[in-house]
């Protein structure tokens, strides 16, 4: 770790605190293969809830006859749109996708029916007994004509168009450059399939325990559907095994509790490897123009861009992509002039919605082989070029926002060029296969392999955006139990693997100076924790703990008042005590405390963000921004196309680091899966199908693929943010995958336009 | 359905004889995978991981008879040095868990176009050996692939072994895939020297219906082998020789457009990994070294 570090504040007085890497409380069970997933989830009597799904990407559905399905031996409840008590309409930000469909399916795997039975074969055979009179219309596959395409929602196929606007409108430059580009689609390729178990009440409510990012906004729409008050639809955080964004819409949940409700019994649902490519949101596929100049300094001029975004049969989270694809648009660089289109349009393709860099990963591709471009154009070292043009604090980003805390874009790009190269590759001796392209493949000893390097900088908001209340929620109690001060922590807010367990006892560590801190299971029984996406729990979670730890511990301080005769004078807790200035122990908490709990409750806000002007984009959207530069160096096998990066080296300002091995963990998988995007992993929709929903051709890197990763932290704090921290998750995917296109560009010359980078591609 | 594990090769022929729709199953690795995605749904399923036989490898003068059910880590680990070419097919093959499990027999019973031992035992003139309850039969592996995912086995036969020669010369395969581990070849490429016999034998994966050799491209390069008197004098191979060598295996296939890659690279990488596949032969062989 480099860079300064921020002062502690008062009350760090335990290990184990915040800036150290305490072991995950999770940790043991999961590399032991005991930890509980949602797909674990077991209740005696329980049903078995099965999905029935439309093969067609677009068909109006004539009729549906159950009666076949309902008689088979075993089956519990057949249910269909007919069965959906509350509003037949869910969805993340606009309310426009039925729960079951009714006379229309506008994707192929839109749910349709559901069946619970004794047995999931049972119920699986069963839904092959329903039959569904579909009278398949054409699909709407091309995002760029759809918005001529007749109308797939009321309002059109239009979801969302974004303007940014800035300086002269007609700006000439003396070095223009022209890039045309197309992202694929993406999946969040967790390996926890969506799963969860509804238990009724008997009373008319239910307890639905799912895998999610979110369970209050999943609260909000199964009560919607279900036509239930939340009171009666509880929700319990179940194992999460990965989510990258894929868990933010719903999946099973309202089905689940449509079985419980309906049936009386517990309903477990689990989607196999398959369906579950149908059963969430995918990265958005996108279309991007751009036009980028420059004078012959190499300052950039003015900056267009057009961008298009696929966003499938439903809204989901489109909006705010489109918004951040548009914002985020032209990377971390000081542009006096700028022009960008972004728009997302509905398709009978998949629906798309979140992914880990939400909107800004598609844009990096474009900006950053501009960048490239104008280097090249300009005879400049692309470096150089991106240090020349480099966005700092102080600069004023395309909406108009004042960057107003530390942007060391700069710096980044500049560290990760002055590390040492990787070694080249050897000549002579013998070869070991994982070091080339094509890996064990067998395919080059060393012919036709080059070497290319690439730099990619850029940058991604963190928390939501454009004037939304965002929020958290947590409930710290203190009290003392066997003569130990423990402390538990309660918060809505969904662990999926990033390790924010892990980061919420270390703020209560350091709050409150006690080692034991519990982490309470998060549910609704206690006030929303936002969502786990775009970077922000440790923030915005983390900030709310932080704000209610102080909370008790004022009160803590406050109980001290009865005991006149302390030897000093109380200003804060360390390592189970009640401490002065000085940090000398007054007053074991075990004393102070006796039999009483301290325990508060409170919400806490980022500061707030404001929407954007509908015609200029201009605005203070963003809360704060998270920087990274990626240097990759790949060998590429320029006869047959197939790459092997060397080393994927990346520098990232965190602010804080709050756990310095979760920081580094978050790097490397954020790096990893920028990288196969530029790679290999792409969604193949042909027609408005799915071609390869299975891990045999959605291919996501194996660690032979994985690169050593050299990375540097910096630490200069963001004064807004709690301990100084910047969102680290999303930062790497955004910047790893340019770079990695870039280096495969300078080996083997081609102005690769597609990601992933095909072997055709590469070959030319 | 049910489930059938005879204990001996006699029980599993018989059974197969009684039951010839029966599945045979041994690692697994590929039947597991089509019941559990439900693509198919056998009444029955033979089990053939009990069978002793199935499991062994012997050698039989300059022969190996690799038994049906011998894993892919067992050919590196054991017969690496006779089998180069299988051995160096086994390594690309899958992760560590499917090399253990999974297994030539298996291979050749899925007969997919993109198995990666086809290519390696089409180079190397195997023979699949077919049992029933009607005796034994040897088939030369040329004639045993007939169609995609179809081969020469009559539904009471089972495939309990595969006789290779041991190599008498250098052994290359080669796989293009994209990505760098665990991964279905995308095209692939086997390719072998037999010196006693003045042969190059060819095999072609992933990129037809079934997995062949490349006839013409053999027969170009033996008579070019044998009229440069290259086999006795050990020279460099000419550019041209290799050139058209590469030109003619990539003729011999007949690839499609699919998920995994389209034809017109699968031809380009196959002149790739044929040119080059015969350039480290050759030079293995030139220095003298088999394997
Ligand atoms: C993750 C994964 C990765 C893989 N990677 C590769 C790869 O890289 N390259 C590759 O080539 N394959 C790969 N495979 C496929 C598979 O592992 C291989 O085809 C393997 O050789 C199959 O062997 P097995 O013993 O598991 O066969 P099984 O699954 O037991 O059987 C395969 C087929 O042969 C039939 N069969 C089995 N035994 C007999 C017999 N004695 N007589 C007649 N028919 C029989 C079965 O009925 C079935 O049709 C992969 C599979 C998986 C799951």
């Amino acid at each position: 770790m480099t860079g300064p570090a921020i002062t502690e504040q008062v009350g760090t007085g335990t290990a184990r605190g915040v800036g150290s890497s305490p072991a995950r409380p999770d940790g043991v069970l999961k590399v032991t293969g005991q930890f509980a997933y949602g797909s674990d989830l077991w209740m005696d009597g329980m049903l078995w809830g099965v999905t029935l799904r439309s093969p067609h990407p677009h068909a109006v559905i004539g009729s549906i006859d159950i009666s076949a399905a309902l008689a088979t031996p075993g089956v519990h409840a057949v249910l269909t749109h007919a069965d959906v008590p509350g509003r037949n309409l869910v969805g993340l930000e606009h309310a426009d996708q039925p729960v079951l469909a009714e006379s229309v399916v506008r994707y192929q795997g839109e749910p349709v029916a559901l069946v619970a039975a004794d047995h999931p074969e049972i119920a699986r055979r069963a839904a092959g007994r329903i039959v569904v009179d579909y009278q398949v219309l054409s699909p709407v596959s091309d995002p760029r004509t759809a918005l001529d395409a007749a109308p797939l929602h009321p309002g059109g196929n239009l979801v969302r168009r974004v303007k940014i606007r800035k300086g002269d409108p007609a700006p000439v430059a003396d070095v223009v450059v022209r890039g045309e580009y197309r992202v694929g689609m993406q999946d969040q390729a967790f390996l926890g399939p969506e799963s969860g178990l509804a238990i009724p009440d008997g009373e008319g409510g239910v307890d639905l325990h799912v895998a999610t990012q979110w369970l209050h906004v999943d609260q909000q729409q199964v009560c919607t559907a279900l036509g239930l008050t939340p009171d009666r639809v509880r929700l319990t955080l179940a194992g999460v095994g990965g989510a990258f964004g894929g868990r933010e819409d719903l999946s099973m949940h309202v089905h689940g509790c449509l079985l419980a409700l309906h049936t009386g019994k517990p309903i477990k649902m689990v989607y196999s490897r398959e369906e579950s490519f149908f059963g969430h949101v995918h990265r958005h596929p996108a279309w991007l123009q751009y036009e980028y100049g420059a004078d012959s300094s190499g300052a950039l001029v003015y900056a267009r861009g057009e961008i298009c975004l696929d966003g499938g049969a439903y809204a989901s989270s489109t909006g705010a992509v489109v918004a951040n694809a548009a914002t985020m648009g032209l990377g971390p660089y000081d542009i006096p002039n700028v022009h960008v289109d972004c728009y997302g349009v509905y398709t009978t393709n998949p629906p798309c919605g979140a992914m880990r860099g939400f909107g800004a990963v598609q844009a990096a591709f474009a900006y950053e082989a501009m960048m490239d471009k104008l280097a090249d154009a300009l005879q400049m070292d692309p470096v150089a070029l991106r240090i020349r043009n480099a966005m700092s604090e102080g600069s004023r980003v395309p909406t108009g926002q004042l960057v107003d805390s530390a942007a060391p874009v700069a710096e980044l790009i500049g560290r990760v060029r002055d590390l040492p190269q990787p070694p080249a590759p050897p000549t002579a001796g013998p070869v070991d296969l994982r070091q080339l392209p094509g890996g064990v493949g067998n395919t080059t000893h060393g012919e036709g392999v080059r070497r290319g390097v690439g730099y990619a900088v850029a940058y991604k908001n963190v928390a939501f955006s454009e004037g939304f209340d965002d929020h958290s929620t947590a409930r710290v109690r203190l009290e003392v139990a066997g003569g130990t001060p423990i402390v538990t922590v309660h918060t809505a807010a969904a662990e999926v693997g990033q390790g924010l367990v892990t980061v919420q006892q270390q703020i209560c560590r350091t709050e409150l100076g006690v080692d034991t801190v519990l982490v309470h299971p998060a549910d609704t029984t206690v006030g929303s924790a936002g969502s786990t996406s775009a970077s922000r729990q440790t923030y915005v979670t983390g900030g709310a703990v932080q704000h209610v730890c102080a909370l008790v511990r004022a009160r803590v301080l406050e109980l001290t008042a009865a005991l006149p005769d302390l030897p000093g004078t109380p200003v804060g807790l360390r390592d189970g005590a009640v401490v002065d200035a000085d940090g000398a122990a007054l007053i074991d908490l075990a004393e102070l405390l006796g039999d009483q709990a301290v325990e508060r409750t409170d919400e806490w806000r980022h500061r707030r963000t404001y929407p954007i002007d509908p015609e200029t984009g201009q605005g203070d959207a963003h809360v704060q921004y998270s920087f990274s530069a990626h240097r990759a160096v790949v060998d590429v096998d320029v006869e047959l196309g197939l790459v092997k990066v060397i080393e994927l080296a990346c520098a990232q300002d965190v602010g804080r680091a709050m756990n310095p091995d979760a920081v580094l963990g978050q790097i490397q998988g954020g790096s990893t899966q920028g990288m196969g995007l530029a790679l290999m992993e792409e969604i193949q929709v042909v027609d408005g199908k799915i071609v390869n929903p299975s891990f045999t051709d959605y291919l996501i890197p194996t660690i032979l693929d994985t690169p050593p990763m050299p990375i540097q932290v910096l630490e200069n704090p963001d004064p807004h943010a709690p301990f100084g921290l910047r969102g680290v998750g999303e930062a790497p995917t955004v910047s790893s995958g340019p770079a990695v296109l870039a280096a495969i560009r300078a080996a083997c010359g081609h102005d690769l336009t597609r990601v992933p980078v095909r072997p055709q591609d590469i070959i030319g | 359905m049910e489930f059938l594990a005879p204990a001996d090769l006699g029980d599993a022929v018989a059974a197969k004889a009684a039951h010839p729709d029966a599945v045979p199953i041994m690692g697994g690795t590929d039947v597991m995978v089509e019941l559990n995605f439900d693509r198919r749904r056998p009444e029955l399923l033979l089990d053939l991981g009990r069978v002793p036989e199935l499991r062994e490898w012997d050698r039989d003068g300059d022969r190996i008879r690799l038994g049906a059910a011998v894993s892919y880590s067992r050919v590196i680990a054991e017969l690496s040095g006779v089998l180069p070419g299988l051995a160096m097919a086994s390594r690309t093959v899958g992760s560590p868990q499917i090399r253990n499990r999974g297994s030539i027999g298996g291979n050749l019973g899925a007969a997919s176009p993109a198995g990666d031992a086809h290519p390696a035992l089409l180079a190397a003139a195997a023979e699949v050996e077919l049992t029933s309850v009607r005796g034994v039969r040897r088939v030369p592996i040329d004639d045993f692939f007939l169609g995609v995912k179809r081969h020469a086995g009559a539904p009471d036969e089972l495939i309990t072994a595969v006789w290779i020669g041991a190599a008498t010369g250098p052994q290359q395969f080669s796989k293009v895939g994209t990505r760098n581990a665990m991964v279905i070849a995308v095209c692939s490429f086997g390719l072998a020297l037999h010196p006693g016999s003045a042969q190059v034998r060819t095999g072609i994966g992933s990129a037809a219906p079934t997995p062949r050799r490349a006839a013409a491209a053999e027969t170009f390069v033996n008579a070019a082998l044998q009229d440069g008197n290259l086999w006795h004098s050990r020279d460099v191979l000419a550019e041209s020789l290799l050139t058209e060598f590469a030109r003619r295996v990539t003729a011999a296939a007949a690839p499609i457009d699919d998920v995994r890659g389209t034809a017109d690279y699968r031809r380009r990488a196959l002149g790739v990994l044929a040119r080059r596949c015969l350039q480290w032969a050759w030079t293995d062989y030139r220095s003298g070294s088999v394997g």
